[in-house]
């Protein structure tokens, strides 16, 4: 079945098994490695990507449920790292082996433009769907809030 | 892992080595001492890097070692920055190439900086010395009026500057200084070492451009995932390859061998296909039976039930200091307590992998791997190739923590290209890894001890059961279990006159192996965590006790190496002790509700202490901040260091409230992250790192962070609720 949907600003059209998680279609068909497996159960977040705009697992959404719809991945953030939450990260050096990251960045630009100046609580809250084993946890609050800071000192664009 | 990507890394490692008009220096590190003579002979053990200066002036720093998440591909391009007076802001850094005739790429033990340091300045200072020589034979000049600044040469009085890339085809030609006697910068005048750097590759993994070994991608490559036995030992006994092949995308079925010695691989079924997912769905089909093996009646139940007997009788005596036991028989103040510990899994994030293609004139592999030099040579012993026709790619790896020390992984994706010719991915899911690990021993002890009447430390006995790792990986670990178990336990830094430890083997079919920071988060617990009930018992203050028992300065040998192993050194752990106190407020009244412990341990050569808050409400524990104290020697990175503290700190609260590995009919009864549970976002405390700028020798900073949690914790609940944690994870209803 072919399946067309926008990834990343682009028509895409795959002719895969409907039931294959949008995960696997990226990494294996579109070989686009940016957005890890990490449960397969919707359980840590490593695969989180935006799906019309909302923060989803890619490891449990059949293909089929994403024809139509705009996906954007870790590397549809912004063609040189240069977005706010990306920068943060950089600064608070957030990564360490950087597995979860993609998923944690994805999952924290998803919370930004919900609450553009979310409280710690509220961080904890969206954010812990996504695991760190590295235990990065304390330096993603931080870099969420410097995100924020530079969200909103950036002039708005059209 | 783009086609590009794989070309230019490909042509690097082609050209790399083999560029004539670049600068190439390369040396060995003897591992322990002995005559460089002596060094040669040794089976590959040395470290090596290469400085790489090309004539349109680029400068990487190649990397030998395997980075993890540890930041080691940070730290030691650092060392090698200082000494060669680099820009860092220019540095690149390269993977080395598997090549263990030169290199040791063995990544563990914490022991990469503290291995490091020495050659890696001597390394960085002699290219920087041979360019030097350069520049003046240039300039026609005393050498002595040149000196190397931000990747360059520079003539004081002449003002002229030459790069390092105009000068490294002459550099090349000059003989290679000395390393034992080049100078080495002074360390008063370090602009790198010492000062916080960010991490190298922190842009690739904030842009999902960082190249994991699961993102390997070959031309023809097909994904593999293996139905392994569920119970250890277990072997294949039928299977439907028919009804695997039917599933679309299914291209193959593969049985492979188990291999007991090792690589410790399981063995099983291997279904191919065009993606992971379509290999995942073929392994569902399969209606694999199994022979169960000698195994099968294995549980975490049977186990106990062995550490209880064990624990009846004596054990093998490993160390003996007067008399223990008559000094707590007769002592007025004595104290006993028994400590549990399950196996624990390493969860690294990014499940096992591993990329090989065999050919018929050649072999190349994308590991993962904390050991490529092993990976080479299981591809070699599978593939049956000359070894320099094997190229091993080291990948960033999603977390290693002592697993990615292994080769089961490597071998089973060998085993699979062997047969088929073709470049294979296999790929762990979750439940594979979780349940197919190499775990911390589960463990058993039995601590007594006594106060005498002053207070001091009259005895300590310590006995110890367990699945030992050792006894699963060699002979003379079979003969001496007890080696790999107990590390600081035995040479504790609280001075007494009777010391007493026992060890007895438990068996077990549950393979084992390193987990972050081994038997020291074991031993770090129990110590600290007695030492804690002996102060209680003394009605001591726990801090002020600990720094009574030390007592004077003195420097405790290694008793597991005393040779090799550096000593304890009581003044510097009496230093991270009085750090932590003082930044944590030890001794100021708690908020109601919050109790405070405090804990301090030595491992892999360095020290740290940690003071915890936490609060207990409806059966659960609460962590609210940690404050560290850490001395690691001269922190190379220390903003590496706070990081990796950091990190060891969430790694060490997953083991004390949530993980738990249990063994329910010889095999593993937790799969996913739901039911093997982490700290997530909301259950991270306020963590605080007090880092020493020490000028000793900088040692490890990956595990020490580890073993002090746990206790500190535990302490902090007795201090809080008056009940004593003796056994982990902590379980609600010994809080209640």
């Amino acid at each position: 079945m072919a399946v067309t949907f926008t990834l990343n600003g682009k028509a895409q059209t795959v002719e895969v098994d409907p039931q294959m998680p949008l995960l696997w279609v990226l990494r294996d068909t579109l070989n686009m490695t940016g957005t890890k497996f990490g449960c397969g159960m919707a359980l840590c977040g490593a695969c989180t990507v935006h799906i019309n705009g909302e923060a989803s697992r890619s490891c449990i959404m059949p293909i089929s449920a994403v024809s139509g719809k705009n996906v954007t991945t870790i590397e549809g953030l912004s063609a040189d790292g240069s977005h706010p939450v990306q920068q943060a990260w950089m600064e608070e050096d957030v990564p360490q082996c950087g597995y979860c990251q993609s998923g944690q960045i994805m999952s924290a630009v998803a919370l930004l433009s919900k609450k553009p100046k979310p409280s710690d609580a509220e961080i904890d809250d969206f954010m812990q769907g996504n695991i760190c084993r590295c235990g990065t946890y304390q330096r993603i609050r931080k870099a969420i809030h410097r995100a924020a800071d530079l969200q909103s000192a950036k002039p708005k664009s059209a | 892992m783009t086609t590009s990507l794989l070309v230019d890394r490909r042509a690097f490692l082609k050209t790399g080595a083999a560029v004539g008009a670049g600068l190439l220096v390369g040396f060995h590190l003897p591992a322990s001492a002995g005559s460089a003579e002596e060094q040669e002979k040794k089976k590959p053990n040395p470290l090596n890097a290469w400085v790489h200066i090309t004539p349109d002036n680029h400068v990487s720093l190649l990397l030998g070692k395997s980075e993890m998440g540890q930041g080691i591909m940070t730290a030691l391009p650092m060392i090698l920055a200082e000494e060669l007076s680099l820009d860092w802001s220019k540095v690149k850094v390269e993977q080395a190439p598997t090549n263990p005739a030169i290199y040791d790429h063995g990544t563990g033990g914490s022991g990469s900086v503290a291995g490091s340091y020495l050659p890696l300045r001597q390394a960085g200072a002699a290219a920087r010395e041979m360019l030097i020589s350069a520049a003046a034979q240039r300039w026609n000049v005393n050498r002595d009026t040149c000196k190397a600044v931000d990747g360059g040469v520079l003539h004081g009085a002449r003002k002229d500057f030459l790069t390092y890339g105009e000068l490294a085809e002459d550099a090349a030609k000059l003989p290679i200084p000395d390393f034992h006697t080049v100078p080495l910068k002074n360390s008063d005048d370090f602009t790198i070492i010492g000062h916080d750097r960010k991490r190298y590759e922190g842009s690739a993994k904030a842009t999902g451009k960082a190249m994991f070994g699961i993102d390997s991608r070959m031309p023809g490559m097909q994904f593999a995932v293996i139905a392994r036995c569920p119970i250890f030992g277990g072997r294949v006994k039928s299977y439907d390859a028919a009804k695997a092949k039917a599933v679309r995308g299914v291209q193959d079925v593969i049985s492979i061998d188990p291999v007991s010695e090792g690589a410790f691989s399981a063995g099983g079924v291997a279904v191919l296909a065009e993606n992971s997912w379509a290999a995942m769905q073929g392994r569902k089909a399969l209606e694999i039976t199994w022979d169960e093996g000698p195994h099968a009646a294995e549980s975490s139940e049977w186990l106990r039930k062995q550490f209880l007997e064990n624990a009846g009788k004596p054990g093998k005596v490993v160390r003996n200091d007067g008399d223990a036991d008559t000094t707590i028989a007769s002592a007025a103040k004595k104290v006993e307590a028994t400590y549990e510990f399950p196996f624990a899994a390493h969860a690294t994030m990014e499940p096992m992998n591993c990329t090989v293609h065999i050919r018929p004139d050649g072999a190349e592999a994308w590991v993962p791997t904390q050991a490529p030099q092993w990976a080479q040579d299981i591809i070699v012993g599978i593939s049956k190739l000359p070894r320099e026709s094997v190229v091993v790619h080291t990948t960033l790896m999603g977390g290693g923590f002592g697993r990615r020390y292994m080769g089961d992984f490597v071998m089973e994706a060998a085993q699979i290209s062997k047969v088929t010719g073709k470049p294979v991915q296999v790929l762990w899911t979750r439940e594979d890894d979780m349940q197919h690990d190499f775990y911390r021993p589960a463990s058993y002890h039995k601590l007594s001890g006594a106060v005498d009447a002053q207070g001091n430390l009259a005895a300590w006995k310590h006995f110890q059961t367990s699945t030992s790792i050792d006894a699963m990986w060699s002979k003379e670990g079979k003969e001496h279990p007890e080696n790999s178990e107990f590390a600081t336990a035995l040479f504790i830094p609280y001075a007494t006159p009777n010391y007493r430890v026992e060890y007895t083997l438990a068996e077990s079919g549950v393979p084992r192996a390193w987990w972050r920071s081994v038997e020291h988060s074991s031993s770090g617990f129990i110590v600290e965590c007695f030492v804690d009930e002996l102060a209680a018992a003394a009605g001591a203050d726990p801090y002020e006790f600990r720094l009574k028992l030390i007592g004077d300065d003195r420097k405790i040998p290694d008793f597991t190496n005393p040779k090799q192993g550096k000593p304890l050194d009581t003044a510097r752990q009496k230093g991270v002790l009085k750090l932590a106190a003082e930044k944590a407020g030890w001794g100021k009244p708690m908020p109601k509700g919050v109790g405070r412990g405090i804990a301090a341990y030595f491992s892999f050569e360095s020290y740290t202490a940690c003071v915890a808050d936490v609060s207990v409400k409806n059966g659960a524990v609460r962590v609210h901040r940690l404050v560290y104290a850490v001395d690691c020697g001269r922190p190379i990175n220390p903003e590496g260091v706070r990081a990796q503290v950091e990190s060891a700190a969430i790694y060490a609260l997953s083991a004390s409230l949530h993980d738990a590995i249990t063994i329910k009919g010889g095999r593993v009864e937790q799969g996913n992250f739901n039911t093997y549970q982490m700290p997530r976002m909301p259950d991270t405390p306020k963590t605080e790192v007090h880092v020493v700028m020490s000028k000793e020798e900088p040692t490890g900073i990956g595990e020490p962070g580890l073993p002090v949690v746990a206790a500190s914790v535990c302490n902090a609940i007795y201090a809080l609720t008056k009940k004593r944690i003796r056994r982990l994870p902590i379980r609600k209803e010994d809080l209640a």
